[in-house]
């Protein structure tokens, strides 16, 4: 489903991937762990299409189109989905209607007339209930004043209305207590399914003992410098990153 | 001839219009005498320093308007806030429309200012208000008051409050190449009274129009005010806005200003505080583009103590638009615990846009609470990448950020079919549908 190929990314002159390969496939669930400043957000938001970074040399291709002229909304169009690490503030606009003017966006870029209002209410009250948010909850202005809790369960919520291809999960986990991290988890185990594919970025094993990957990959100074199943994971929780960044010099 | 001479040697034209016994022409001979002494104001002056009338002046304005020029409602109706029942004082090149308008006697008094100063029944509230808060050293306010003779008249006794909220509409037909208004409103709402209106000027052609305009209003104790300013006029129409504000113990009045049309629009909004607990209330949305100029001044004169005051300022810039917000607080010795808040916000679209925002805060007692800002920026590209990666495109996403910029100035609109209107307006100024009603 997505394959990446030698990507390279730098944002004002600074390189930070410095050529990653990554293959995801249908029905898979990626981790992508590694220290801090490692470029594991920089390659979430340059998948999703943040213009904020020069893409140099490589490709990512989604079902084997190009992505790189494509806005972040045409992504989006196409099932990118990023759950961000720090969801911004809109004031003004609840969270319904956002969800409302996302999904309805989708559809017209896809042809399709927009979702009947009780089909839209119908959606917005299973996924609510899917991830136990109380429904004053989604006439708030879109994460406004939401802890960081709230603002992260929120996230999951919009990746349950929009049902994407690709979600990738940008540190979902930092921030949540254990209560809200199993209802997250149960929401995107919820979506696993044949035909789609997430990548779960995290620091920690924590959320991998609940959203269990396929594969483990550990990201250094913008490389992907170990790939392995979810053992490696565990190891890396007992042994830390030194020994790969040793591994990495020589 | 330039303008001020105009006006000055049309004023002994003007006097065969009226009743020269009338105390009111007192008023206005004084007043004329100022606004010979003083002129219009240059930008020489700090509070004129950044809008000029400069080329209002050089236009050969008519300052007498002719009869009245029929209009049918139909053509008009957009112009009113037609959703729900109003009532409705139209005017029409500065002459009273009866066709088009709707008043009443019934308990409350929504009439004109020529019935005022002409009937007796009115003569004691004209003696008790009239010319009263306004300024009568500003020149322009002056000039008005020289000129005064026609306006909206509103007066609301102890307890009372309208059936339902007033339009007061000013249209321009252009029957005249350039035409100069000077319309005179006063607002009474006595104690414990509550009243809402709206209020807009329009110029229906591209000819040239400036509007001079004076409002007095009184709050008296408890009494709740609403007024809206819908300024939305045609490229080609000017304002000049002076609005006066007199509050006693407890009253809440609350100005809304839109500002989303027009060439050059100057609000002088200026609100004192006459008792306590007093709430005063100052928003506004401004949306430009082209060349517009739109000068927001405003001031709230704190002279008694346990005082509120907001004033929440929202302007998005774009083309070659200019904005202006200079907010003045002043908090007198005797105004302690006052709680003044003021906010401007802004966004320029272009690099060729411009916004002159200055808070001027004069504060004289030592237990107040005063908290004031202001942002010049640009959209934020964070917050826009998120709603594009939501799959929502970059012109409606852009739209989005700036509806939700100016959103919460809209909360505090008492009359949803207004809100709506107002939120229309802005869909359209930004040229975008969003997936939900705005």
């Amino acid at each position: 489903m997505l394959e990446i190929k030698n990507l390279h990314a730098s944002v004002e002159d600074k390189e930070i991937l410095k050529g990653i390969n990554l293959k995801v496939n249908a029905g898979e669930v990626h981790a992508i762990m590694g220290p801090n400043g490692s470029g594991k957000s920089t390659l979430a938001e340059v998948i999703a299409g943040q213009e904020e970074f020069e893409v140099g040399e490589g490709t990512i291709l989604l079902d084997g189109e190009d992505l790189e002229e494509l806005s972040p909304e045409e992504r989006a169009h196409k099932g990118v989905f990023l759950s961000f690490q720090y969801p911004v503030e809109i004031p003004g606009v609840s969270v319904t209607n956002f969800m409302k003017t996302a999904i309805n966006e989708s559809r017209k870029a896809q042809g399709l007339e927009d979702m009947p209002a009780n089909e839209m209410l119908k959606k917005i009250r299973e996924k609510s209930e899917l991830l136990e948010i109380d429904r004053k909850f989604l006439s708030r202005s879109l994460n406004e004043g939401f802890s960081g809790g709230e603002k992260k369960r929120n996230e999951i919520f919009q990746m349950a209305m929009m049902e994407p291809k690709l979600a990738i999960l940008d540190e979902t986990d930092s921030g949540l207590d254990i209560d809200a991290l199993r209802i997250v988890a149960n929401g995107v185990n919820k979506l696993r399914g044949k035909d789609n594919a997430i990548i779960v970025i995290t620091h920690y094993q924590r959320l991998l003992e609940y959203i269990v990957p396929d594969f483990v990959h550990v990201l250094y100074d913008g490389k992907i410098v170990k790939s392995g199943t979810k053992e490696l994971a565990l190891e890396l929780e007992e042994k830390g990153y030194d020994w790969l960044k040793q591994e990495a010099a020589v | 001839m330039d303008l001020k001479e105009k006006l000055v040697s049309s004023f002994l034209a003007f006097e065969d219009s009226v009743d020269l016994d009338h105390p009111v022409h007192e008023v206005r001979s004084e007043a004329i005498k100022n606004f010979e002494a003083k002129g219009f104001p240059s930008k020489k002056e700090e509070a004129w320093k950044y809008t000029s009338l400069n080329s209002l002046q050089k236009v050969d304005f008519s300052i007498f308007p002719k009869e009245e020029t029929t209009l049918e409602y139909k053509d008009v109706k957009k112009y009113f806030l037609h959703e729900i029942d109003t009532y409705k004082i139209v005017f029409v090149d500065g002459v009273y429309s009866s066709y088009l308008s709707e008043t009443t006697h019934d308990g409350v008094d929504v009439c004109l200012m020529s019935s005022a100063f002409s009937k007796p029944m009115f003569r004691q509230v004209i003696e008790v208000y009239f010319n009263k808060v306004a300024n009568k050293d500003e020149s322009l306010t002056s000039l008005n008051t020289a000129f005064c003779k026609e306006g909206a008249y509103i007066y609301i006794p102890k307890n009372k409050m309208p059936k339902k909220p007033i339009q007061i509409l000013h249209l321009a037909t252009g029957n005249e190449a350039a035409l100069m208004l000077q319309p005179r409103n006063l607002v009474v709402a006595e104690d414990n009274a509550e009243v809402q209106i709206i209020e807009r000027h329009q110029s229906l052609t591209g000819n040239e129009v400036f509007t001079n305009s004076v409002t007095e209003i009184f709050a008296g104790k408890d009494a709740i005010v609403d007024y809206y300013k819908v300024q939305n006029d045609a490229a080609t129409a000017s304002l000049v806005d002076n609005t006066y504000i007199s509050q006693k113990d407890s009253s809440v009045v609350r100005v809304h200003t839109f500002s989303f049309g027009g060439k050059l629009i100057r609000n002088n909004l200026n609100f004192y505080q006459n008792g306590e607990r007093i709430d005063s209330t100052l928003k506004g949305v401004t949306i430009l583009g082209d060349k517009q100029h739109v000068d927001h001044h405003t001031l709230v004169h704190h002279r008694q103590p346990n005082c509120e005051s907001h004033q929440d300022y929202k302007g998005i810039f774009g083309d070659q638009s200019t904005g202006v917000f200079n907010g003045k607080i002043i908090v007198d010795k005797i105004a302690q615990k006052t709680d003044a808040f003021q906010q401007n916000n802004n966004i320029l679209l272009s690099d060729r846009a411009t916004i002159n925002s200055k808070p001027q805060l004069e504060i004289f007692a030592d237990d107040v609470k005063c908290s004031h800002g202001c942002t010049i920026g640009q959209l934020d590209d964070e917050a826009l990448f998120y709603l594009r990666s939501r799959g929502i495109p970059k012109k409606e996403a852009t739209a989005l950020l700036m509806y939700a910029f100016a959103n919460n100035v809209l909360e505090s609109v008492r009359i949803p079919e207004l809100k709506a209107r107002v939120n229309k307006i802005i869909a359209n100024k930004l040229g975008v549908r969003v997936g939900f009603d705005l």
